[in-house]
């Protein structure tokens, strides 16, 4: 993967630990990542895949016992957001690149009205707060909230769910960002809601010319909304790809299973759904090998002693896998 | 807002009325005759008699409430059973001293402990947040009436800062509030310790939650983030813990009242019970448990005013 000239985000060897009691948990390992201009990148991975960790990097917002190693870069738009000044940062924090996360419920704070928060985030416009207000107004009722004038006075308990995530989704956009961030964005709502809301930020990203990253768990979201997909297992990229390609030409035998467990994909009928056996590796006492070898059923003999770099299956499709190069 | 005041205010009432009927049940509680006890043992039964009838106790228990109810509502609360003076005039003589003080401990308490706690959470685990920490718990260890001698020996006796004793010459405010200063640190500075303490803990917990990580997320200041975004959540049990604390301060006063010889009702009140002077005593009790009633009604609006969702009844 080379640095176009239009990528937002590029993520480099990115390797983050987490100093704890029990000892040194190392939650990212070489993580390479790139968000091209104007396209939807997805993350998928399941719980304690170090999803969040990579995002909140992007960002800073580790929690204090995070250790990002010296090597790691994440450049955004030419600049690397790991070096910038805590003053720099905030320059970038909610106007270049803005985040929507999981859960909309504890997302606002409760005992300021959605005006004034969202007002707040336009604290570097030259502009009345009339005129804010204004924008305010205008951004709420793109997102599909009704009579969005009279609701600025509102508190965040006065929304259902869906309308704080809408709420968030506007307040995300209103600086015009490069990049937009969502945390699982919909894993906090009902199913017949999701819907509506990812096409409501796929529309809107395409309308302001914003980037995406995507995170979620749900494998059907990401073939829906996304150009191309990262799988993350363990704290590593394990495959990553153009999207359709990704999903039919799975290389990593954890991509496959992750797609074989997907319920939406399995069509003859069964009594129980299908698992993958084994559980994640413990990342503070990580295995020799690939770090998916203990669970693999396709393991031969490099995959215990070596770790596998990433190895071309196309063009546009990347695994970490033995297979990939010996095929 | 309207609909809650009133409601809050309906609350307040009824604990003040059911806070009389236990001090009425206290009264009769007291082993034997209170006219007895009150005039001694060499009382003739005639001057029992016209004691019990003086303070209304010839009567059934629930006339008595009722009589007390109806005379607090008419402002009436009987007179002093050795100066004949009325009850009403001698609080309102000493409830100005009395509610100086607590206001004085609780701005000591507000001044000093609120910013202390916010600096502990948001300096977590550095050299200053230890030391507070130290502090906050040796100021809840004293008891006020040692902070009240030593801050005399010190600031008054050796320093002489600060006035020693009295409340101030009547009409000169200046000097009435430099008279407050020991007085109330010694009320408030237990207050102190566990307004830093408490400030703290909460604040830590409100900096823990998703719509800080939100904020920060969107690039605000650290200090927008700290004294709007989560304060104004973090406070909120801290309002309500000063309601209450505040008939804590009162009843703290007495002994800030006594070294200092201040006047104030908590001293009337002690002297009152020593001579059994039950009119005084009551109406005391009675005035004190207004004023508790009162701060935690004001507490309570406070937090309605800072959270729409106790505004909106939620």
């Amino acid at each position: 993967m080379n640095d176009r000239d239009n990528t937002v985000l590029a993520v480099r060897d990115l390797s983050v630990d987490f100093l704890t009691g029990r000892g040194t948990v190392r939650a990212l390992r070489h993580v390479d990542l790139t968000v091209p201009d104007n396209r939807v990148v997805g993350i998928v991975g399941e719980s304690g895949c170090g999803k969040s960790t990579l995002i909140n990097c992007v960002l800073r917002l580790l929690a204090a016992n995070a250790v990002v190693a010296d090597s790691s870069s994440v450049v955004f738009k030419g600049r690397d957001v790991l070096a910038m000044s805590p003053a720099d940062l905030r320059g970038i924090r909610g106007k270049e690149i803005s985040m929507v996360f999981q859960d909309p419920m504890t997302a606002l704070n409760p005992v300021i009205s959605i005006g004034t928060q969202m007002t707040d985030i336009l604290y570097r416009l030259d502009m009345s707060m009339a005129d804010k207000r204004r924008l305010a107004t205008d951004m709420l009722g793109q997102v599909g909230i009704p009579d969005p004038a009279r609701r600025l006075a509102d508190y965040p308990h006065q929304f259902s769910g869906g309308m704080r995530q809408r709420i968030c989704i506007a307040m995300a956009l209103m600086m015009n960002p490069g990049l937009l961030i969502a945390d699982e964005p919909t894993t906090a709502l009902d199913v017949t809601l999701e819907a509506q809301i990812i096409h409501l930020m796929k529309d809107l990203c395409a309308r302001f010319g914003c980037s995406m990253l995507f995170v979620s768990h749900n494998l059907g979201l990401i073939a829906e909304l996304c150009d191309e997909v990262v799988v993350m297992y363990a704290g590593e990229v394990v495959e990553q790809g153009e999207v359709h390609d990704l999903f039919h030409r799975a290389q990593h035998p954890y991509t496959r299973m992750l797609l074989d467990c997907d319920p939406a994909r399995i069509e003859e009928k069964r009594r129980d759904l299908p698992t993958i056996s084994g559980s994640v590796p413990d990342l503070i006492d990580l295995p020799r090998g690939c770090i998916f070898a203990p669970r693999c059923p396709q393991r031969y003999a490099p995959c215990s002693d070596t770790a596998p770099a990433t190895y071309d299956v196309n063009a546009v499709h990347q695994a970490r896998c033995f297979k990939v190069r010996d095929a | 807002m309207l609909f809650y005041t009133i409601k809050r205010l309906g609350l307040a009432i009824l604990i003040v009325c059911l806070a009389m009927l236990m001090l009425l049940s206290a009264i009769h509680l007291v082993p034997g005759d209170p006219a007895g006890i009150a005039l001694g043992p060499r009382a003739t039964p005639e001057m029992r008699a016209e004691f019990r009838a003086l303070m209304g106790m010839d009567q059934p228990f629930f006339m008595q409430y009722f009589r007390f109810l109806g005379n607090v509502i008419t402002g009436d609360l009987g007179v002093d059973v050795w100066s004949r003076r009325p009850v009403r005039t001698m609080i309102g003589e000493q409830l100005p001293h009395t509610i100086a003080l607590a206001m004085t401990g609780l701005g000591w308490a507000i001044v000093l402990g609120i910013p202390m706690g916010c600096y502990s959470a948001v300096h977590r685990n550095s050299v200053l947040d230890k030391l507070t920490g130290v502090l906050s718990v040796g100021c809840i260890a004293i008891p006020s009436f040692i902070v009240g001698l030593y801050a005399l020996l010190l600031f008054a006796v050796e320093l002489k800062i600060f006035p020693a004793i009295g409340a101030g010459d009547a009409g000169d405010i200046r000097d009435q509030l430099v008279h407050l200063v020991l007085p109330g640190l010694a009320v408030g500075l237990g207050w102190v310790g566990y307004l830093a303490r408490f400030v703290r803990t909460s604040m830590l917990e409100v900096m823990g939650e998703n719509h800080i990580r939100m904020a920060r997320a969107y690039g605000l200041s650290n200090r927008r983030i700290t004294y709007i975004y989560a304060l104004k959540l973090a406070i909120l049990p801290t309002v309500a813990l000063l309601g209450v604390g505040v008939g804590s301060l009162i009843s703290g006063a007495v002994f800030a009242e006594i070294i200092f010889a201040r006047p104030g009702i908590g001293k009337m009140v002690v002297d009152a019970v020593n001579t059994r002077n039950y009119p005084i005593v009551m109406g005391g009790v009675l005035v004190t448990t207004m004023l508790f009633a009162l701060s935690t009604l004001i507490s309570d609006l406070i937090a309605a005013w800072l959270d729409p969702r106790i505004r909106q009844g939620l």
